[in-house]
């Protein structure tokens, strides 16, 4: 009996140690590029190792049971007549019950520190006037931010392209040019169907759907090229429907901008 | 409707089988109709959260009256009744007493679908006016469909209810009893549909 | 307890032709009219399954190259369609409810057979159609889930096409739920008490109480984003002030809880297949049932888990997530009591019990997956990709694919009097669980990459990693042909099984096999104890 025990718990700890080690050495993702990105990958590995443990154990469970108990040719007869067993039954009701309320608890955080849960005021004047009521995207920052930021962009997705306007510098451009290390808010709108902007190097993506302007925040940490790519099923050119982003160093974008910008128009 | 039929055969090749099941038929009308009061349902959450969301556009014209709806819920209330008066005079052997009633039901059927056929004349908007001029036909309509089917079906059992030769007996209720569930049904959705279009 | 069922008489039994001809013909007998689905179902598979192929050619390579960008579109709507509502749908509750339900609960048919037969002819005409759609002036191309307004921009008569079959076959499954309701608490056998129903009963009420409440939503809503289309009405036109998002609610409202009529009546079907070949009780059987009854509440609530970008407001999210993950729990109970009832036994092995561990193995991964997908930071940035597809494919093919195979090879003997045959049973097994995990597993790394789903043209830096996914595609597809060639050969010149070649206590081998036309020469039998394997007693007779 007590040697059953110990090779149990030899088991467990064995596919414990494989699981992390599996799940702090493969690295599944693309790069980190946004602040939402190393949350991310903090939640992710956090789930791929609770993934791994149940279905690594799970998966032994069954080929052992495969191998231990298959029929010899010289056996007859069936197996013990077990119907259950009730304290069992409340061990692997409550182990996921508390699982799945603690990861369930734990992305709640994730979701928070990405500002995922931060109404949006529909009040505020930003970009829009008072009556136009404007739907909040995931990743969501604060009104006073969003308020006071000059970074802001509208971006308007259309069969297949997406147009950047840069309100500021009264120009469009099919590229996005944000600086790095500064919160960027984006109105986003969508002419005909639905679309969605997906950037995977920053974890973020937001349907863009018709009828409804929605607000995106993101803040770029690393200099690079990324591609935004539409995410939503949106007509045959759907998959070349893409963009980049390029994030640079504040005096690159500062250049970038200024040579593209417009004078005001007289209205 | 199908589910009254279909069951008829094994009903009466299984008559032994019959006596310690009680009658499947009924339930089985009773489960379509929790199926089809959730088509209802679904109509009913849309226009609850085209409401919730959706505001008017300006200049928009959505404006019901009441008095034919009201004239409508009556209508559909009395129907009740009255068909419940035909079940009880099947019950006694009184056929031509239930086939009367069942008449007058079907009637005040007809009434109501003339009603709301006026109705939908004399509404100041169409059906691709605006979100919630669709929404209304989609769900009067959908609601009028049924009415109409009840109707024809009212129809059919009081032709079945006739003295001599009739399948509807005393001893045979079911088909009386399956079109009376389903009226019922039928005017329960419409007090939700009247509160929920008309007064909310 | 002997409580007598006298032979009932089908009138027009003379009228029907005998032999093989009869599955072609307007049938009441619930067997034929499950073996018609199974075998419907099955053509529909090889269709489904073609169209994956083009699928798999077309990402091959990174170009769009194989077909025109328009078709591809069309190809996985119709792929995605057919494999749903003509092959799982049908096959899970349609084929293996018709034939099991009537024995398992002592009747010699279901409760409605004439509405049976209604609903199984109403899914070739509407599936012939969906397939006949393509030709006409192009398919529906706005994906399975014809999401407004692409689905009313593009080509109409594709999309209307698609709404009626997928209304009829609505309709057919409706009927059908009904049916099972009606059938499994209206006709037992008397004497026979709820909780002596073999599992698959269970599986099956839960299944059908989800169509029921849920189906008739998705009907409503097609009928409305048919208006869209045909009567320019603006439901879900935002140009009209429509709003697209009541569509998505509606929508998964259904095709949630329709995952659950894919996967539970599995649930149910390999809760009968292990206890046989194992020699085992099934373990833990009222935790089970009511683990059937919570999944069917919990999965009734859970719909939003899709449209975790799609501008829903966060407290929403947040109880979405939660409750879409709690479905891990019941789940997770089925199958730990699952390995309970292997641990033990005496398990013979053989293709029906590999292909249910297969099940157990993948429908673990995909369900870990789903759990993961359900917390909304994690889903904004896997969302719409092909770890999404990954997901998916795990459940539907790993889980309830490999299933409906175990059936197979579980019941053929009870349908057909002849055995399978093991080798190309276990070979067959073995090429599909190699091929399906090289075709599915890499597709979570693009997905996590940045390789949305529904794209004919891609970034050529996942080249390789789709060109392994295509080479299991193939793999899957070759796995069809010993597949075929055993169901052949064996139907001619199999071995012949006898009645009850596993020597089981359910109520459907109590019977000769094939069974004849009113389920049972005398009486039905009482079987109270339809998993009492290792007891002295066998009070079946
Ligand atoms: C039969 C089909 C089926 C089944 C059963 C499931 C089961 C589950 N699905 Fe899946 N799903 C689909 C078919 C299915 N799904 C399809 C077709 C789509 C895509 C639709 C489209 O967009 O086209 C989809 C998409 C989908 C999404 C949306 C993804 C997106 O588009 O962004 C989500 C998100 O929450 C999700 C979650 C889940 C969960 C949590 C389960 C759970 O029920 C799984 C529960 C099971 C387990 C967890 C394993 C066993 C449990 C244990 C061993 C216990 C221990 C485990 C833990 C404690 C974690 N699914
Ligand atoms: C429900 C069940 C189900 C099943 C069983 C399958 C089975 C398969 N699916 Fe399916 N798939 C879906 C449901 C299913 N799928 C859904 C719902 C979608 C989403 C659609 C959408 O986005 O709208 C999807 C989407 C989907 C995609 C994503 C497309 C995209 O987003 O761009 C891919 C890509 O690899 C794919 C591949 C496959 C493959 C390779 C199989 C294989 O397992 C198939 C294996 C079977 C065969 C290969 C058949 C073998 C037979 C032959 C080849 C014989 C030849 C025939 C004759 C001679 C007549 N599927
Ligand atoms: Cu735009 Cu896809
Ligand atoms: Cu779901």
């Amino acid at each position: 009996m007590l040697n059953k025990n110990l090779y149990l718990i030899l088991i467990i700890s064995l596919v414990f140690a494989i699981s992390f080690w599996i799940g702090f050495n493969v690295n599944l993702l693309p790069a980190e590029a946004s602040i939402n990105a190393p949350i991310y990958d903090e939640l992710f590995k956090i789930l791929f190792i609770i993934g791994l443990i149940i279905f690594i154990g799970m998966t032994i469970a069954v080929i052992y049971s495969l191998f231990k108990f298959r029929k010899r040719n010289d056996q007859i007869g069936d197996g013990i007549a077990l119907e259950g067993n009730l304290s069992l039954e409340i061990v692997w009701t409550i182990i996921p019950s508390i699982i799945v309320l603690l990861i369930g608890l734990y992305s709640y955080n994730i979701y928070d520190r990405m500002g995922g849960m931060k109404e949006l005021n529909h009040n505020h004047e930003m970009m829009s006037s008072n009556t136009e009521k404007i739907w909040a995207g995931i990743s969501q920052t604060s009104d006073n931010e969003i308020a006071i930021n000059n970074l802001s962009i509208e971006v308007s997705a259309m069969q297949f392209a997406f147009l950047f306007n840069y309100p500021k510098g009264n120009f469009i451009s099919g590229e996005l040019h944000v600086p790095v290390d500064q919160k960027v808010s984006m109105k986003m709108e969508s002419k005909d169907v639905i679309h969605a902007f997906w950037v995977p190097e920053f974890r973020i993506k937001q349907d863009i759907i018709p009828g409804q302007p929605t607000i995106l925040n993101f803040t770029p940490t690393k200099v690079g090229k990324y591609p935004i790519i539409c995410a939503e099923l949106c007509g045959p050119y759907h998959g070349g429907m893409r963009a980049s982003i390029i994030v640079e160093e504040e005096s690159d974008y500062n250049e970038w901008f200024n040579k593209n910008k417009k004078p005001e128009v007289n209205l | 409707m199908t589910t009254l039929d279909s069951s008829k055969e094994i009903q009466k090749n299984n008559s032994e089988v019959n006596e310690t099941h009680e009658d499947f038929r009924m339930f089985g009308l009773i489960t379509f109709l929790i199926a089809d009061g959730m088509t209802f349902a679904g109509f009913f959450a849309a226009y609850l959260t085209y409401k919730a969301v959706n505001p008017l556009p300006d200049g928009a014209i959505y404006e019901l009256e009441l008095p034919i709806p009201t004239l409508n819920t009556i209508l559909l209330l009395v129907s009740s009744a009255t068909f419940h008066k035909a079940g009880k005079a099947l019950l006694k052997d009184k056929n031509s007493d239930s086939q009367k009633w069942l008449f007058f039901t079907a009637f005040l059927g007809i009434i109501f679908l003339i009603c709301q056929l006026f109705e939908y004349f004399h509404l100041p908007f169409g059906l691709t006016d605006n979100l919630f001029a669709s929404t209304f036909f989609a769900l009067t309509g959908f609601h009028g469909l049924h009415v109409t089917l009840g109707t024809l079906m009212i129809l059919i059992i009081s032709w079945q209810s006739r003295i001599n030769g009739g399948r509807l007996t005393s001893q045979n209720m079911f088909p009386l009893e399956a079109v009376e569930l389903y009226w019922h049904f039928v005017d329960g959705i419409w007090v939700v549909l009247f509160i929920i279009l008309y007064l909310l | 307890m002997t409580i007598s069922i006298d032979p009932q008489k089908t009138n027009n039994e003379s009228l029907q032709p005998k032999g093989w001809l009869r599955y072609f013909s307007f049938s009441l007998d619930h067997k034929v009219i499950g073996i018609q689905y199974l075998v419907c179902g099955f053509l529909f598979y090889l269709i489904g399954g073609t169209l994956a192929s083009a699928i798999r050619i077309e990402l091959a390579s990174p170009m769009s190259d194989f077909m025109p960008r328009d078709v591809y579109n069309q190809v996985l709507t119709l792929h995605g369609t057919i494999m749903i509502f003509l092959w799982i749908v049908p096959v899970v509750n349609g084929a293996f409810g018709n034939y099991l339900i009537p024995f398992y609960v002592g009747a010699r048919d279901m409760a409605f057979p004439r509405l049976n037969a209604v609903a199984f002819w109403l899914i070739p005409p509407s599936g012939l159609m969906l397939v006949a759609s393509y030709f006409v002036e192009g398919a529906a191309q706005a994906g399975w889930t014809a999401y407004p307004p692409l689905s009313i921009t593009t080509p109409q008569s594709g999309q209307i096409i698609w709404i009626l079959s997928v209304l009829l076959l609505g309709g057919s499954s409706i009927f059908g739920g009904i049916n099972f309701i009606a059938t499994i608490i209206k006709l037992r056998r008397p004497g026979l008490k709820l909780m002596q129903l073999p599992m698959y009963c269970w599986a099956m009420l839960g299944t059908s109480l989800l169509v029921v409440l849920s189906t008739p939503v998705l009907a409503g809503t097609l009928i409305l984003l048919s208006f869209d289309i045909i009567a320019n009405t603006g439901f879900f036109n935002p140009v009209l002030g429509g709003n697209v998002v009541v569509y998505q609610h509606l929508f998964w409202f259904y095709s949630h809880p329709a995952v659950y009529i894919m996967v539970l009546p599995a649930f149910g079907l390999v809760s009968e297949i292990l206890p046989v070949h194992a020699r085992k009780p099934l373990f833990g059987y009222t935790t089970m049932v009511f683990s059937i009854m919570g999944i069917v509440v919990l999965g009734l609530v859970v719909w939003a888990h899709h449209m975790f970008t799609s501008g829903t407001p966060p407290w929403m999210r947040l109880f979405f997530t939660i409750a879409t993950a709690f479905i891990a729990v019941p789940t997770g109970i089925k199958f730990f009591n699952w390995v309970a009832t292997l641990w033990g036994g005496k398990i013979s092995i053989n293709s029906a019990i590999l292909f249910s561990c297969g099940f157990i193995i993948n429908f673990v991964f995909g369900g870990i997956t789903g759990v993961a997908l359900a917390q909304v930071p994690f889903d904004i940035h896997v969302h719409d990709t092909y770890f999404v597809v990954a997901h998916f494919h795990y459940i539907v093919y790993g889980g309830t694919v490999f299933i409906i195979f175990s059936s197979i090879y579980h019941w053929f003997p009870k349908v057909t009097g002849k055995m399978l045959n093991e080798k190309l049973g276990i070979l067959h097994f073995i090429i599909t669980f190699i091929g399906f995990n090289l075709c599915f597993a890499p597709q979570h790394w693009l997905g996590l990459n940045g390789m949305p789903r529904r794209v004919a043209e891609y970034d050529p830096q996942f080249q390789f990693v789709n060109q392994i996914s295509s080479l299991g595609a193939l793999l899957m597809a070759i796995s069809t042909i010993p597949f075929l060639i055993n169901v052949f050969l064996s139907v001619r010149n199999g071995q012949n099984a006898g009645d009850n070649p596993w020597n089981a206590l359910t109520p459907e081998w109590l019977t000769s096999s094939p069974p004849p036309v009113e389920n049972w020469e005398g009486e039905a039998p009482l079987v109270e104890e339809p998993y009492g394997y290792g007891k002295e007693i066998s009070e079946q007779k």
